[in-house]
């Protein structure tokens, strides 16, 4: 356990200085970089861009920048937004809890009726809930986020009037039911893609598990079948489903950057393309790299809880 | 103990899975027949979008940039523009057509682009193996940390976008699945007979990976490559709704959508066309996708 | 207790395939008194499993196969329960309760993610309605029952701490939970070594000394049948082509087909004799030849009988059953020899 944790923490440590790199990259080497919103402001002289990059250390040879960004980066140090000058360690953290709580609620909607709808499916194999069940997911993986954002607010605000169209509370109304009045429409929307994605891999996963000699013990011992599916079948079925939800959040971040911005939700996903609008390049660099950290720490807790909770990882 | 005149009770345990076998239980044959339709159904609405897209336009006697201010906004089905006209009176139709040809065309090469630099890099670090492999793959890894969406869009965002650019981008984008899933083949089949028994005839490296292990990883290259053309479409209409892809006055099913999304209580039909039109794409091409997956036994999940 | 504790007639099993059925068991009848071992022998393919978990209902439902006859299970309060005309609930209160089953595979027949106190808890606790610690006590009485030492820290073991053969003194252990007045034993010793093998066998004896349970014993291997049973029955091509006791059966066996098995023990006083072996293959289900099932790999084959129908069940002496039309003449011209030609 003790070595598995060490290789595993090692690996995503590794992630990590690739991932910064790959961001670094993208962002410096994109035509316009850093500067292009300097190179926008109309009467900035040649010579004062130059001041301003040097002042920004836009000068000196890429690797020392890079080097420079990292060392900074570790102690917390993200710079400055260009646009208001607010820390981007803070900028990002006014907004993150939104996105969290979307993507929360959006991932135990979707985790609840993506098992149930994958267990039943398994269980009735070939009958017409499955296979309709099974034809489904795969439109409703089809479907753009955005699109059916737009077709639900048309449907559930503009013509029944019966959710908010967006926003995440509304002004003055400090009530829970404000709150999640506010975070059913979102939270469905992003949880859509999702539902399909894991009554997919719990389907395969019980069917995998459902043939298998000990599942006939179950039965042998007079149990009901209830219990030998949940009790028996579901058991082992959901353990691959654990690494399932680490692989799923970059899906899932993305999905909540695109149903913010249909829903005006103030989370992360807003903040980055008003930030890309504004070129406000140490925001969208910032927003990138804790995107992607919550993706490396996300699956390598997914991992971590994968490997406690199946005993036979348990050795020693 | 031997047991040498006794088998393993193989026939046994055919027959007592509960896996029904060919065309047995009544539902179960619904089930095949059904996931077989929705592949021919898919793979015959995309012949028809593609011919509709190209030929469709040459038909209807609207051209899509056509702004005709007297006839803004005509619901659909009524009057002589079938889908109805947006806020400048163009016909929605035949932007739908047109948007469908970029949309395609942009999906179409962002799979090959993608899927040619997948198979090459998941090629090298299967055959290669050791630290090269290593290597590529945990650049693989890390791009995937990305959201690939931040990543389009960042990337987008930094770029005149065109339908090139945009190609370029998705396809940068969207090469890492094909690479993991040819890696993982080509080092299975690495480990069979016949790559060695090449090796020994004196086959060179590039001989034996493009010949041997490239050839017998066809499947699994093809199933990933129709999947590959549904995110593609997919990403498009991401990035292009967002407002960073495809620009006005060219059309593409996620600008339109874009568009649209101002006029969504007044005029809701120029939100749903683009929207169905991009479902049923991306709809077709997974079920094809899956059709194949099934058809060539190749166990890929994307 | 006089009578039968379970009684099995014209059972039949078909498998739907496509339109029509393949038979995989046709028209068996046995009884089993308490403290009884029966031993169901044969090839894979014979029906023996499929005749087994059809007697459990673990077969697949109706739709995909069809389960004829009656067996009827005598219940504790000594009433008489079909098993294969009951309910669904009701199969379900009597399995695990009053007739268990032991699987082949103890590698594979436990859950791997329950602690094996758990799962043998478990049928005490659906069928006497014990609470979880009432239960566990209970557990740890069986798993010092079936000889596992250390009895109260082997409760919380996962089945991948076990060995094999540890396993299935689980898994009889799990079977054992409610005292069940059948147990069926479906190949218990074939995927263990062989100094295991003899353990298991050994104390499934002792176990049946003690509670009088009636025990099947489905196996390929005659040499186990020998050690085990009280009466044999041989099934070929999903019927019973021979049964009768284990002397009888072992010494002077009747079908050719129990003889071939016989001979292909490999035995070791017999030095230098090669192992015989059957030659051929189990008919296809599907395409049954005409007459006798065995006739294409027996040596004593003619056409006229043999070939003609298929043999009906014919006494051959005091409780012993043989489906051959020419025993009668076969077992005279080999009237010295018992186990016959070892052709080596």
């Amino acid at each position: 356990m003790a070595r598995f944790l060490v290789s595993r923490l090692a690996q995503s440590l590794l992630l990590l200085v690739l991932v910064s790199v790959i961001g670094f990259g993208v962002l410096h080497l994109a035509p316009g970089g850093p500067m292009a919103q300097f190179a926008l402001v109309p009467g900035m002289s040649q010579a004062q861009l130059a001041e301003i990059a040097h002042a920004m250390g836009l000068d000196q040879p890429l690797p020392l920048q890079y080097w420079q960004w990292f060392s900074r980066l570790l102690v917390g140090d993200w710079g400055h937004s260009y646009r208001d000058a607010q820390p981007v360690l803070a900028v990002i953290a006014a907004r993150l809890p939104a996105t969290l709580e979307l993507m929360g609620a959006a991932i135990a909607l979707a985790v609840l009726t993506g098992v149930t709808v994958g267990v039943l499916g398994a269980v009735r194999r070939d009958s017409a809930f499955d296979v309709l069940s099974t034809a489904g997911a795969m439109v409703a993986l089809s479907i753009p986020t955005f699109w059916f954002g737009l077709v639900t607010i048309y449907v559930f605000s503009v013509k029944l009037g019966w959710l908010p169209a967006g926003s995440r509370a509304t002004v003055g109304d400090a009530s829970l039911w404000g709150y999640v009045h506010h975070l059913i429409a979102p939270a469905c929307v992003l949880a859509l893609v999702e539902v399909a994605v894991w009554s997919r891999y719990m389907r395969s996963a019980m069917l995998d598990v459902i043939d298998q000699d000990f599942v006939r013990t179950a039965r042998a011992k007079g149990l009901p079948e209830r219990r030998v599916v949940l009790h028996h079948v579901l058991r082992n079925a959901w353990l691959p489903m654990i690494t399932l939800a680490g692989l799923e959040l970059p899906t899932l971040l993305g999905g909540a950057l695109v149903t913010e911005t249909v829903f005006t939700w103030p989370g992360m996903g807003r903040l980055f393309l008003d930030s890309l609008g504004y070129r406000d390049y140490p925001v969208v660099m910032g927003i990138l790299m804790v995107s992607a950290l919550l993706v490396l720490i996300g699956s390598l807790m997914a991992d971590l809880v994968g490997a406690v909770v199946d005993p036979r990882v348990r050795l020693d | 103990m031997t047991d040498a005149p006794l088998a393993p009770p193989r026939r046994l345990a055919a027959l007592l899975s509960r896996r029904p076998a060919a065309g047995r239980a009544r539902s179960g044959a619904l089930h095949r027949f059904l996931r077989h339709r929705l592949a021919v159904a898919g793979l015959a609405a995309i012949a028809l979008m593609l011919l509709a897209c190209w030929l469709g336009p040459l038909l209807i006697p609207y051209d899509q940039l056509f702004i005709d201010i007297r006839h803004r906004f005509a619901g659909p089905f009524a009057g002589p523009h079938v889908f109805g006209t947006d806020q400048l009176g163009r016909d929605l139709l035949v932007r739908l057509l047109m948007a469908g040809r970029i949309s395609l065309t942009i999906g179409f090469a962002a799979m090959a682009l993608s899927t040619a630099v997948g198979t090459a890099i998941g090629l090298v670090a299967g055959y290669r193996g050791g630290l090269v492999g290593a290597a590529l793959m945990r650049c693989v890894d890390a791009v995937l940390c990305f959201p690939s969406v931040f990543l389009l869009l960042a990337l987008a965002a930094f770029i005149r976008p065109n339908v090139v650019t945009i190609t370029l981008i998705i396809a940068a984008t969207g090469w890492m699945e094909v690479a993991r899933v040819v890696q993982g083949q080509i080092r299975t089949l690495k480990a069979r007979d016949f790559t060695l028994a090449a090796e020994l005839m004196g086959a060179s490296g590039f001989y034996v990976m493009t010949n041997e292990l490239l050839r017998n990883a066809v499947g699994p290259i093809i199933v990933a490559a129709t999947l590959t053309v549904a995110r593609a479409i997919l990403a498009e209409a991401y990035v292009s709704f967002l407002g960073y892809g495809i620009q006005a006055p060219v059309a593409s099913w996620g600008n339109m959508l874009n568009n649209a999304q101002q006029y969504l209580g007044s005029a809701p039909w120029l939100a749903i066309f683009p929207g169905l039109m991009i479902t049923v794409a991306v709809a077709s091409f997974n079920f094809v996708g899956d059709g194949l997956r099934d058809a060539l036994d190749a166990r890929v999940e994307l | 207790m006089a009578g039968p504790v379970l009684e099995v007639r014209g059972l039949s099993v078909g498998f739907a395939d496509g339109r029509r059925t393949v038979p995989a068991v046709h028209e068996v009848a046995f009884t089993l008194h308490p403290g009884e071992t029966l031993a169901l022998v044969g090839e894979s393919g014979s029906g023996k499993s499929v005749t087994s978990l059809a007697l459990m209902r673990l077969l697949p439902p109706a739709p995909r196969t069809r389960v004829t006859g009656a067996a009827l299970l005598r219940g504790r309060d000594g009433t008489v329960h079909d098993l294969l005309a009951l309910p669904d609930a009701a199969v379900r209160a009597l399995r695990g309760d009053r007739i268990a089953m032991i699987f082949q595979e103890p590698m594979t027949s436990l859950n791997p993610v329950h602690r094996i106190g758990d799962q043998i808890a478990e049928s005490v606790r659906f069928h006497r309605g014990l609470d979880r610690h009432a239960a566990l006590k209970r557990a740890e009485g069986l798993i010092e029952r079936v000889g596992i030492p250390d009895a109260a820290r082997r409760l919380r073991a996962y089945p991948h701490e076990l060995s094999g053969g540890m396993r299935q003194r689980v898994m009889i252990a799990m079977a054992l939970a409610c005292d069940p007045a059948v147990l069926i034993a479906d190949e218990p010793t074939t995927a263990l070594d062989v100094t295991v093998q003899s353990q298991i066998l050994a104390l499934l004896k002792g176990l049946q000394r003690e509670t009088g349970m009636g025990l099947v014993f489905i196996t390929h291997n005659l040499g186990v049948v020998a050690e085990i049973a009280d009466r044999v029955m041989v099934m070929y091509a999903g019927r019973i082509v021979e049964s009768g006791g284990v002397v009888p059966v072992m010494t002077a066996p009747r079908m050719p087909y129990t003889a071939g098995l016989i001979a292909s023990v490999p035995r070791l006083d017999l030095k230098g004799g090669e192992m015989v072996s059957i030659p051929g293959t189990v008919p296809d289900p599907r395409a049954p030849p005409p007459g006798c099932a065995f006739a294409p790999r027996c040596p004593h084959r003619r056409p006229t009988p043999c070939d003609e129908a298929v043999p009906p069940l014919e006494a051959a002496g005091a409780g012993h059953d043989v489906r051959c039309r020419r025993w009668a003449e076969i077992a005279a011209a080999a009237a010295p020899r018992p186990a016959l030609e070892a052709r080596a």
